[in-house]
């Protein structure tokens, strides 16, 4: 539902030296009624690093602001989190496990694209546009030639993949974009001092097995821009960036910060923000795929072990189908079959498996105990 | 379809069916993946409404319908390339309703008053927005029949709901359409076409739940951790069970935690009873060992457990789980409390896994804090005992010296 959102000026202050310019929030914070401003343009800076609340501030601007007449510029960062693309596969995407012990969150956004990791070293810019003004490569030019003229000895090229290069080879920034109705979204990443081997053991499968049809994310080798030019400044960049947006889309607009939590400013993003963080989008968005793989079991007690074979669908993130082609004499058929039984309708998911399959676990015991245990764990590592 | 409301044929009512062609994407974009459906043949339809979901190129795009109508046929399967130009889907329209031929469908917001008489119905574009054509065809109502008191005659929600309140007297069902008929001068949560104050201050009446009566007996399946429970909780009962209940005087208990529970929460921990109740329970333990151990298959051996691994039965996301302290023998008061807070965390982020769900030995289940004062708990094998707890309660009951 598109809905007209008319907002005055905001009051600034100028901080000398830097060159950024502040906003005081005032209680009831206004943006330039375009048809009454000779600068049809906004330049927005997100005071949050959730990576939820700032997703859900692009689907709030998207769905809510004029895009027909203005442009608006979105600069946003986050704490560590692993954010995938609409159509893909968390777990052939990134390793889950790791990312629970280590606390980051994994995000679906809804735009296309691959696989990225966000921490506050990495800088994401959103160019909101109409639909007919929707141009990837320009937005990309105002980031190449923000970046020439902060340091000129930078050799950075824009792709036809749109992806940004630094030397020809490592790459600085990724592309995906949202195409609705009216209006657009192109927003890229940008690395400016992110944590580059968090972000190498992350991005891995969860588990192995997996077939299916969901956008495979392409690895490259990538690089920070401080990696190359040391004295680049977080602020310098993000200066040069906005002067170049300006430049290049003939505007004159001010870096505003706004708050993604804000109700008042943008009604109904905090409904936007739940949706993003349930499990039914993050998970339950995934295309329909397959498991197929060896199970190794093992019964420590008697030193003993077997092959089994796992065959399971899973769409929406519910496990539709599910077999276990298990060697009768480790385990009575009976067994095998009801424990698919217990998965079937259930998410796939580590938890919700455990305790299912735990309170499963009770009904039997001594031998048969065991090795349904040690199939347990074999299972739930399958599930990431 | 805008059928009679008593008797609707599909045959009668056929109405030209529309190709709608996937339009031009831009960038010279031919041909899309076609990722996932929002519709099935058969579905009713909106203008603006969303069909599909393509993928070009890191680009995920939202197709939306053109046309109001049912969708009659979907040329692709997920995963299959559609191309720009060719049919998507086929949508069966209301006969005699316009047909946009423009690329892009603006909403225009000036209309031609003439235009907007109800007699007519061929050639006339009613001004409504997506949602409000929504309301009007879940409820079978005819945009034309209705009239439009918004701007240039454009009808809103309120038009719809009026026209609803007029035609039906008879029971409504309890839909978020009902209850703002029920709560008049109230603005609906919506945005709507023009906007409406809400009185500031007003709170809608408390409504006692109406009783639903769909009419129809609903089939759920038993899956996953339910099915599970079936099983074991058979098994379960097939133990014979000796109950024995008692009333303990707490008053001490009371002060006690009373105390210690600001020392606790400048440590960071929430100090509720149950931490000292699990360590009373180990301490129990250690004199009657035999309530801390298993009987193996067949019932031959009975394994009495080192560990006292106490169990809390805790109601989670994930359904009623027992997640343990582990070796709490070994622990103290405040180290229990402190395992437990982190287990009522997982437990409500739905993340209790094998570890904290595996391993228990003994079972406390605290019926007290839904408000229980007895409770006749079922023992979870392989274990041979469980404890169950009521409401601490304020009595006169005299004390043993």
């Amino acid at each position: 539902m598109m809905m007209l959102f008319h907002l005055r000026r905001r009051f600034y202050l100028l901080r000398a030296g830097t060159g950024i310019q502040q906003a005081w929030t005032s209680s009831s914070c206004f943006f330039k009624d375009p048809s009454s401003s000779s600068s049809s343009g906004l330049v927005l800076q997100s005071q949050s690093t959730d990576v939820f609340q700032n997703l859900a501030l692009e689907d709030w601007i998207d769905a809510h602001l004029d895009l027909q007449q203005r442009s608006i510029l979105l600069l946003w960062r986050n704490r560590p989190a692993i954010v995938i693309g609409r159509h893909q596969n968390p777990w052939t995407e990134c390793n889950m496990p790791a990312m629970r012990r280590a606390m980051i969150p994994l995000a679906r956004r809804r735009s296309g694209g691959g696989t990225v990791y966000h921490d506050l070293g990495n800088l994401n810019l959103t160019f909101f546009a109409s639909k007919k003004a929707y141009d990837r490569q320009r937005n990309l030019k105002v980031v190449t030639e923000a970046l020439r003229r902060v340091c000129p000895e930078l050799d950075v090229q824009a792709t036809d993949r749109f992806d940004i290069l630094l030397k020809g080879h490592y790459k600085i920034s990724g592309t995906a974009s949202r195409l609705s109705r009216k209006s657009s979204y192109h927003h890229c990443t940008l690395l400016h001092s992110a944590d580059r081997s968090a972000l190498s053991s992350l991005l891995r499968p969860s588990c192995t097995g997996i077939q299916s049809n969901a956008t495979p994310s392409v690895p490259s080798p990538v690089a920070n821009l401080t990696d190359h030019a040391p004295s680049l400044q977080w602020e310098e960049l993000l200066e040069a960036l906005v002067q170049q947006y300006n430049s290049e889309f003939g505007l004159t607009s001010a870096l505003t910060p706004v708050s993604p939590s804000d109700e008042s400013l943008f009604p109904g993003v905090g409904n936007m923000e739940a949706e993003l963080r349930s499990w039914e989008w993050t998970f339950g968005k995934t295309p329909k795929f397959r498991v197929e793989t060896q199970l190794e079991l093992r019964d420590e007690q008697l030193a003993a072990g077997c092959s089994a074979y796992l065959h399971m669908e899973v769409k929406n993130g519910l496990v539709e189908s599910c077999r276990m082609d298990i060697p009768a004499n480790w385990l009575p058929l009976r067994l095998s079959s009801t424990l698919s039984e217990v998965l079937l309708g259930e998410r796939f998911c580590p938890h919700r498996a455990a305790a299912a399959l735990t309170v499963f676990l009770r009904s039997e015991s001594g031998q048969l105990h065991r090795r349904l245990c040690n199939l347990c764990e074999v299972l739930l590592a399958v599930m990431g | 379809m805008f059928g009679s409301r008593t008797l609707r044929t599909a045959v009668a009512w056929r109405g030209p069916i529309v190709q709608f062609k996937l339009s031009d994407i831009g960038e010279g974009i031919m041909e899309v993946t076609v990722k996932e459906w929002y519709v099935k043949e058969g579905d009713k339809v909106s203008q603006f409404d969303s069909i599909c979901e393509v993928q070009s190129d890191k680009a995920s795009v939202t197709i939306t319908s053109r046309y109001d109508g049912v969708i009659r046929k979907l040329y692709y399967d997920v995963d299959g390339t559609a191309l720009v130009g060719k049919p998507l889907v086929d949508i069966e329209t209301e006969s005699g309703s316009e047909l946009s031929q423009e690329e892009d469908v603006v909403e225009t917001p000036a209309m031609a008053r003439e235009e907007h008489t109800h007699q007519e119905i061929k050639g006339h574009k009613t001004q409504a927005t997506p949602a409000v054509r929504r309301l009007a065809m879940e409820n079978n109502i005819k945009l034309s029949e209705v009239v439009g008191t918004g701007k240039d005659g454009r009808i809103l929600k309120e038009d719809i709901l009026n026209f609803l309140a007029k035609q039906t007297g008879a029971i409504l069902p309890p839909t978020p359409l009902f209850h703002e008929i029920q709560t008049p001068g109230l603005a609906p949560s919506t945005p709507a076409a023009t906007p409406m104050s809400i009185p500031a201050g007003v709170k809608p009446p408390p409504t006692a739940p109406k009783p639903v009566f769909s009419g129809k007996d609903v089939t759920e399946p038993l899956k996953g951790f339910h099915k599970a429970m079936v099983k074991t909780m058979t098994a379960a009962l097939k133990i014979p069970h000796f109950g024995y209940c008692d009333e303990v005087d707490l008053s001490r208990l009371v002060l006690l935690r009373s105390e210690l529970k600001t020392t606790a929460e400048r440590h960071g921990v929430k100090l509720s009873y149950m931490p000292f109740f699990i360590k009373a329970a180990s301490l129990g333990l250690l004199h009657f060992p035999i309530l801390n151990s298993s009987l193996d298959e067949g019932c031959q051996n009975l394994i009495y457990k080192a560990s006292h691994n106490i169990g809390l039965a805790m109601d989670t996301s994930q359904g009623l789980l027992v997640p343990n302290v582990k070796n709490v023998q070994s622990l103290s008061v405040f180290e229990i409390a402190q395992e437990l807070n982190r287990l009522q965390a997982l437990g409500a982020a739905g993340q209790l896994g094998k570890s904290e769900l595996n391993g228990g030995t003994f079972t406390l289940s605290n019926i007290g804090s839904i408000g229980g004062t007895y409770a006749k708990p079922v023992i979870l094998p392989p274990e041979v005992a469980i404890g169950a707890l009521g409401k601490i309660q304020v009595g006169s009951k005299p004390s043993h010296q």
